[in-house]
């Protein structure tokens, strides 16, 4: 039998149309079909100049936006060979990390909300607005931000957002209890979600599969450590990988259990960067004409879904040539057909979420 | 009780025995029907209330006295009652048209015929059935061909998938329900629902009522095998897949708009009350007050009964704001595997205990 | 391994297929599209090369009458070293042979850059478009990419010189 779910979910993975074939309850086959947010951002990006690529960039991963302005800006400094001053360095980490947090807070609600825990996704999204606010009160935007220019960043962080991010971090980290009692550990969650929907770990290497989603299979890989950019070196932080305590490794639990715990290392990250925040003027390092060296690149950073990379190949004019994004949800939605065959349709659902998508990635 | 006072009373009046007997079953009725109509009003503002509490948000609120949906918006579901019956009448072309709109109404029945059989107070009772129990636990199963009927008259392969699997699980989980109601039965040895609650009169050491619940373990292990599968036959969550199957594709109830959509609501907050009445009269002492001795009268014990009842689907609704829902082979595992032989292990036991203790 | 061990350890295997071009920076290589599937294959199994992650598959058009090329980028987990591979394609005829068996996420990747630019990569099992509608006309990402006229009736809208959208 032949099952059609999409092109429109209730649960906001986005419009996705999933073509299953079932033999009673069981899949047996999934097939999805791509292509309806596409808005040709690759196309888009040939015609424009290279500052003007970066708001196509938010757009792309609308819920990770700083960290997707963040890619593009750190390839494009790669490949002019640009170095940009210690304060505006701090601030992209401080606004990446949050940003980390406030896209994790709403995968793992939306994930309860799959599940059916319809209350777990408003106290995510309660203290996720409260991020919003900060990123509001910073540059005035509060889901597409434009705020990582080439060089630089967009505006100043305002007067006492240091003493209201320390507010919100002190409020935020015992919250992180609050929603392991009501859903992590709760029974019937930890049964649908154990066991089910396993990726071993050469499977997911093979399928390009990266990020929380490679974590929780148990491999030991981040960007952010393996090939830093940035000063994320000078930070101290844990990676969080699955460990199969409560099923197998690999499942839809260790999965949501390395974003739990993730959103805590992002907490300690962006402490020590409020730390340590130098002075200084944000806008001194930026170029005045963008006019990249003839060549390419490829850099990678670490988006909350995974290696988000850029492959960027300019020949001398200030327009690019060709702009690639490799996004993280493209290559983690390419192993669904492989990893839910044999499970029920609650479970696709299951595996679904756990991956955490974003269809704006996936079609650009 | 009620019936049978009415018809004594029009038998005076009228000749014609027939004449009497229907015009004294309609009469008593249509309290019934403002009760199920009442019921479904405020359990459905309650319910978004107490929803919006628990997400830490507050609901809707009406945005003041005097306007559309009056202060703290207690207006709202007649708003929402009114827009329902002014909505378009579809019916879809392909489907079995008969079916399609007899099915709200047999859901409909179903709830309605239970409601008739509760004792609201010692006084207060439509019908005082010699066989209460039973007949409560049978009319609950009408409900199921009404749901099989939605789904396969809907015409649609995911509305008869959620359908069967929503008439599985009610099926399934009567069983649990009814081993664990023969406890009571075997406690007072009866099935009228007044003489239950009769037995449940004085107290235990003084403090706690002699409520069934607090006899002995082994009943009060029944009335938690009890109302979790009451909780699973009123397809609530954490048992909701019928229902939030309708998040990935159809459920049972897609192709009903308007007012047929309205019936289906009533029908589940009817059966949540039924369910209820019939777990607050077995097990917590129906129209007693739980302070022995004080606030006996009948009118008091409308008041006890109705606020157990109250008690019970407002536990029924924190259920469905807390838990996540269950698979569907988990459910069935669940019920089959672990409650069932619960259910007769508590037979067992109180049977022992009875014999032992007595 | 440096990358030009990497290239010395391809040539040594492959003699005919390391083409060797001066104008590529450091960090590619271009091989030969003639007998690429094992060449690919190669790398992933061989110990001390090990690329066992493809990160991404771009299609480049060149421009003008140049070539279109597709470029590979490796990554080892093991070794922690990196290439890039690039392939020129006659612009008539693009086709190579296709990695999907290697790295599963060379199926969905290959199909973007055949939906993009038409490149035909043999061998693949399901080769059709992924993000354009399946019977969407032309390669969008190629420079000479014009809009078709209309697609199920609708109009496609295309920008005038001057005037701006039509």
């Amino acid at each position: 039998m032949v099952l059609n779910i999409g092109p429109q979910h209730p649960s906001t993975h986005g419009v996705l149309r999933l073509e299953v074939m079932t033999d009673g309850e069981i899949v047996s086959k999934i097939t999805p079909h791509l292509g309806y947010l596409h808005r040709c951002f690759e196309k888009h990006a040939e015609n424009v100049t290279y500052e003007q690529v970066i708001p196509f960039t938010d757009r792309c991963d609308y819920l990770a936006s700083m960290n997707s302005n963040f890619g593009y800006v750190v390839a494009m400094e790669d490949l002019m060979e640009i170095e940009v001053s210690e304060r505006v360095q701090y601030i992209r980490v401080i606004m990446a990390e949050l940003n980390r947090i406030a896209s994790h807070l709403l995968a793992l609600g939306v994930y309860g909300l799959d599940i059916g825990a319809f209350t777990p996704f408003l106290y995510m999204l309660r203290d996720r607005e409260r991020i919003l606010d900060m990123f509001e009160y910073t540059c005035g935007a509060r889901l597409l931000y434009n705020y990582m220019w080439i060089g630089g960043v967009s505006h100043d962080l305002p007067k006492d957002f240091e003493k209201i991010c320390f507010e919100f971090l002190d409020y935020f980290e015992p919250q992180i209890e609050e929603y392991n009692n009501l859903l992590t550990y709760n029974k019937i969650f930890i049964e649908r979600t154990a066991d089910v929907g396993v990726i071993p770990a050469d499977i997911a290497i093979s399928y390009g599969v990266s990020g929380p989603n490679l974590r929780g299979s148990g491999v030991n890989w981040d960007v952010r450590k393996d090939e830093p950019y940035s000063i994320y070196d000078r930070f101290e932080f844990d990676i969080p990988t699955g460990t199969g305590e409560f099923g197998t490794l690999g499942d839809c639990f260790d999965r949501y259990w390395v974003r739990m715990l993730e959103i805590s290392q992002s907490a300690k990250i962006i402490r020590q960067a409020l730390k340590d925040l130098p002075g200084g003027d944000v806008f001194e390092t930026m170029p005045k004409k963008i006019r990249p060296p003839k060549g390419s690149i490829y850099r990678r950073t670490e988006s909350p879904r995974g290696d988000l990379g850029y492959y960027i190949m300019s020949d001398g004019t200030p327009s690019p040539s060709r702009v690639k994004m490799r996004s993280p949800a493209f290559t983690a939605l390419s192993c669904l057909d492989e990893v839910s065959s044999g499970w029920m349709i609650s479970d696709v659902l299951a595996i679904l979420g756990s991956l955490d998508i974003v269809l704006g990635e996936i079609d650009r | 009780m009620t019936v049978d006072f009415l018809i004594d009373l029009f038998s005076k009046f009228i000749d014609v025995p027939v004449v009497a007997f229907l015009l004294a079953v309609t009469i008593a009725g249509i309290p019934l029907f403002v009760l199920m109509a009442l019921n479904a009003t405020v359990a459905v503002y309650v319910e978004r209330k107490v929803s919006a509490f628990m997400m830490d948000r507050i609901g809707p609120m009406g945005q003041g006295p005097g306007l559309h949906a009056g202060k703290w918006g207690v207006l709202q579901t007649i708003a929402d009652a009114l827009k329902l019956l002014i909505k378009e009448d579809t019916v879809p072309a392909s489907a079995d048209k008969l079916l399609f709109k007899m099915a709200p109404f047999i859901i409909f029945i179903g709830a309605f015929l239970g409601i008739a059989a509760l004792p609201f107070s010692s006084v207060i009772q439509v019908v005082d059935f010699n066989v209460g129990v039973f007949y409560i636990i049978a009319v609950a199963s009408v409900g199921v061909i009404g749901i099989v009927m939605a789904g396969w008259a809907s015409n649609n392969k995911w509305s008869l998938y959620g359908a069967m699997r929503s008439a599985a699980q009610i099926i399934s989980y009567e069983i649990p329900a009814g081993l664990s109601i023969i406890v009571p039965i075997m406690m007072a040895g009866t099935m009228n629902l007044q003489s239950l609650i009769e037995f449940q009169t004085g107290s235990v050491w003084g403090i706690l009522p002699n409520w069934i619940i607090f006899n002995n373990p082994f009943s009060f292990l029944a009335f938690f095998i009890f109302f979790i599968s009451a909780v699973a036959e009123t397809n609530r969550t954490p048992f909701d897949i019928p229902e939030a199957e309708s998040e990935l594709v159809a459920g049972w109830m897609t192709e009903y708009s308007g007012f047929r959509w309205a019936v289906f609501f009533l029908s589940e907050y009817a059966n949540m009350f039924v369910v209820s009445g019939l777990a607050a009269t077995a097990f917590l002492g129906g129209w007693q007050s739980p302070i022995p001795g004080l606030f006996n009268s009948p009118l008091w014990g409308l008041f006890w009964f109705l606020g157990k009842i109250i008690f019970l689907i407002f536990v029924m609704m924190w259920f469905r704001w807390t838990f996540p829902r269950l698979r569907v082979d988990q459910l069935m595992h669940v019920c089959w595997k672990v409650f069932i032989p619960i259910a007769m292990l508590n037979i067992f036991g109180v049977g022992i205990w009875k014999l032992i203790i007595g | 391994m440096t990358f030009n061990e990497v290239k010395e350890a391809l040539s040594d295997q492959f003699p005919g297929s390391v083409i060797q071009n001066d104008d590529l920076p450091e960090g590619q290589i271009e091989i030969n599209s003639e007998n690429w599937l094992e060449v690919a294959t190669f790398m992933k199994t061989d110990p001390k090369l090990s690329f066992d992650q493809l990160e991404c598959i771009t299609g480049v058009d060149t421009g003008d009458d140049g070539p279109l090329q597709s470029h590979y980028n490796f990554h080892s987990m093991e070794h922690r070293h990196k290439v890039e591979i690039v392939i020129n394609h006659d612009r008539k005829e693009p086709k190579v042979a296709s990695i999907e068996q290697v790295w599963r996420i060379g199926d969905w990747f290959e199909r973007e850059t055949f939906d993009m630019f038409g490149i035909v990569y043999e061998g693949h099992r399901d080769l059709r478009r992924i993000l354009c509608p399946d019977d969407w006309e032309g390669w969008p990402l190629r420079k000479d990419y014009e809009t078709q006229e209309s697609f199920h009736g609708i109009l496609v809208p295309k920008i005038k010189e001057e005037e701006g959208w039509e």
